[in-house]
């Protein structure tokens, strides 16, 4: 089994207080690992790392093999989707301008059109990206995520703040996603029900990691499920 | 009288020169608006009086010193802000009082030259010189030409720094490209506007075009439109008047915005925002 992600004894510490500590797990090619874990539990944290914007840590992050010390070129397979795609409202950019800015070559332009398609937005795609309901804007930032053809996914709590519906349809596209395409995703998500239907591998992350394994392993055991439901509980009643 | 100024060759190249300027202002202001980076033209152009009074004292062609002058003061001011983290405003500020206070005591110690400052203030651009011409002309080719090759690195990481760099751009480097742009464009423009008015060219047209065009692209060439017709009707219907160039053109820019406004209020532009 091809190996995706290896994180060998990461730690990050900040002045105050160690954000990442000493967590170490593997991703495989075709899983679709859900991470679990409170607030503050260190999750958006990982992420930085992972993808670079963050480079003070302890350990070692390699993706298909190579330290990313070394080479960023793991980004260019790579489709992130962050939790709240941060932009200016009245930013003069439509839907197609922002996902042809996910684009490495030019020459791939069909290749919008058919991922907006894909995710049901292709009669958005001359629209304001700001005009957008946030369900719609999340799918359009997925689309900027898919459109290079990444090996691999990685969406920090993707449906914070959006309808049922819009997540509903979310869910169900990145389930296809990695089942038809093989599209390696790596998710972090308070939704346990959504984790239990989704993913097929499971990280529980409160700073350092409490259980990684398969998802039915960890759905069978239930005492790890109360106890996160309960911190994922609290956490949801923190949302609202 | 009307049409007799289309034959006097300084007017042609006002037009030419101007229109050059009108481009090269629109678009390189449309990514610093969109930064939320609206005054720092006006920061540079501030500096660049320092540049100029210093060219002006030590007798060089003035806009040279500018250039460096400004060139220099802005990346290093981009590289304090990044390190200190220092707020955008902030650092403008700084930028601004700097460049000003520079130039007063060059001009103190110099025992001043009201008549040259009074030009590169106000603008002159009935007076640019066939050289002058050419090097403005080269200078907003060069610029295009950076804009169209490095286009997706420039919109990315001005719509999102974070995901941009996530997606391999390496946007620090895009940062400085940006505000060694902007240097450019502002000591470039001084002919036409002046010190003073250089950020209305930066802004208002963009503010403007902003509120028409759904697309990036789209919203570029409206603001160069509105820009292009600000700076020609302005230079024609100064001349016209006997009136200053730079306030007129200003004058045009502000009330398309104004008109834009109006169009907005009564609903008729509600497509957006």
């Amino acid at each position: 089994m091809l190996k995706v992600v290896e994180i060998d004894h990461l730690t990050i510490e900040y002045p105050d207080v160690k954000a990442i500590d000493d967590v170490s797990f593997t991703v495989n090619q075709g899983d679709f690992l859900g991470i679990i874990g409170p607030n503050g539990a260190g999750k958006s944290t990982l992420f930085a790392s992972m993808l670079s914007l963050n480079t003070k840590y302890k350990g070692t992050i390699k993706f298909f093999g190579t330290d990313i010390r070394k080479s960023k070129n793991y980004l260019k397979e790579i489709g992130y989707v962050p939790q709240k795609p941060i932009f200016e409202k009245n930013f003069p950019a439509t839907v197609n301008d922002v996902v042809k800015m996910g684009l490495q070559k030019e020459s791939d332009e069909n290749k919008i059109d058919e991922i907006l398609q894909q995710l049901w937005i292709h009669e958005l795609s001359e629209r304001r990206i700001g005009e957008l309901s946030g369900g719609q804007q999340q799918r359009v930032f997925i689309a900027k995520a898919l459109v290079n053809n990444p090996k691999v996914l990685i969406l920090d709590e993707p449906v914070t703040g959006i309808d049922q519906q819009s997540i509903d349809l979310f869910y169900s596209i990145l389930k296809e996603l990695n089942s038809k395409q093989n599209i390696t995703i790596i998710w972090s998500s308070h939704d346990l029900d959504a984790v239990n239907k989704l993913a097929n591998h499971v990280a529980c992350l409160n700073r350092t990691l409490f259980f990684h394994g398969e998802s039915d392993d960890f759905f069978e055991n239930d005492e790890l499920v109360k106890q996160y439901s309960e911190a994922s509980m609290q956490e949801h009643m923190h949302h609202h | 009288m009307t049409f007799e100024i289309f034959t006097f060759s300084f007017m042609h190249r006002a037009i030419i020169s101007g229109i050059a300027i009108a481009i090269l202002c629109s678009v390189v202001g449309l990514f610093l608006v969109l930064r939320r980076y609206s005054l720092f033209g006006d920061a540079i152009a501030h500096s660049s009086f320092g540049g100029i009074a210093l060219g002006l004292m030590a007798g060089i062609y003035p806009l040279w010193t500018a250039y460096g002058v400004s060139i220099v003061s802005a990346l290093i001011m981009t590289r304090i802000k990044d390190k200190f983290n220092i707020s955008g405003d902030a650092s403008i500020a700084v930028l601004l009082s700097s460049g000003i206070a520079v130039g007063l005591v060059i001009i103190g110690l110099s025992g001043g030259f009201t008549l040259d400052i009074f030009s590169f203030l106000f603008g002159s651009i009935l007076l640019v010189s066939v050289n002058d011409t050419i090097l403005i002309l080269s200078l907003t080719g060069i610029i295009l030409i950076v804009i169209l090759l490095l286009y997706r690195q420039l919109l990315y990481s001005t719509f999102n720094e974070e995901q941009a760099k996530v997606s391999g751009i390496p946007v620090e480097k895009i940062n400085y490209l940006i505000v060694f742009m902007a240097g450019i464009t502002v000591v470039t423009s001084i002919q036409l506007v002046g010190v003073l008015l250089i950020s209305a060219l930066f802004v208002i047209p963009n503010v403007t075009a902003i509120m028409y065009g759904k697309g990036f692209k789209q919203t570029a060439i409206i603001s160069m439109s509105f820009s292009i017709f600000s700076v020609v009707a302005g230079i024609l219907i100064s001349y016209i008047f006997d009136i200053t160039p730079a306030g007129t053109i200003v004058l045009f820019a502000i009330g398309i915005f104004a008109c834009t406004m109006g169009i907005k209020s009564a609903g008729l532009l509600s497509r957006h925002n």
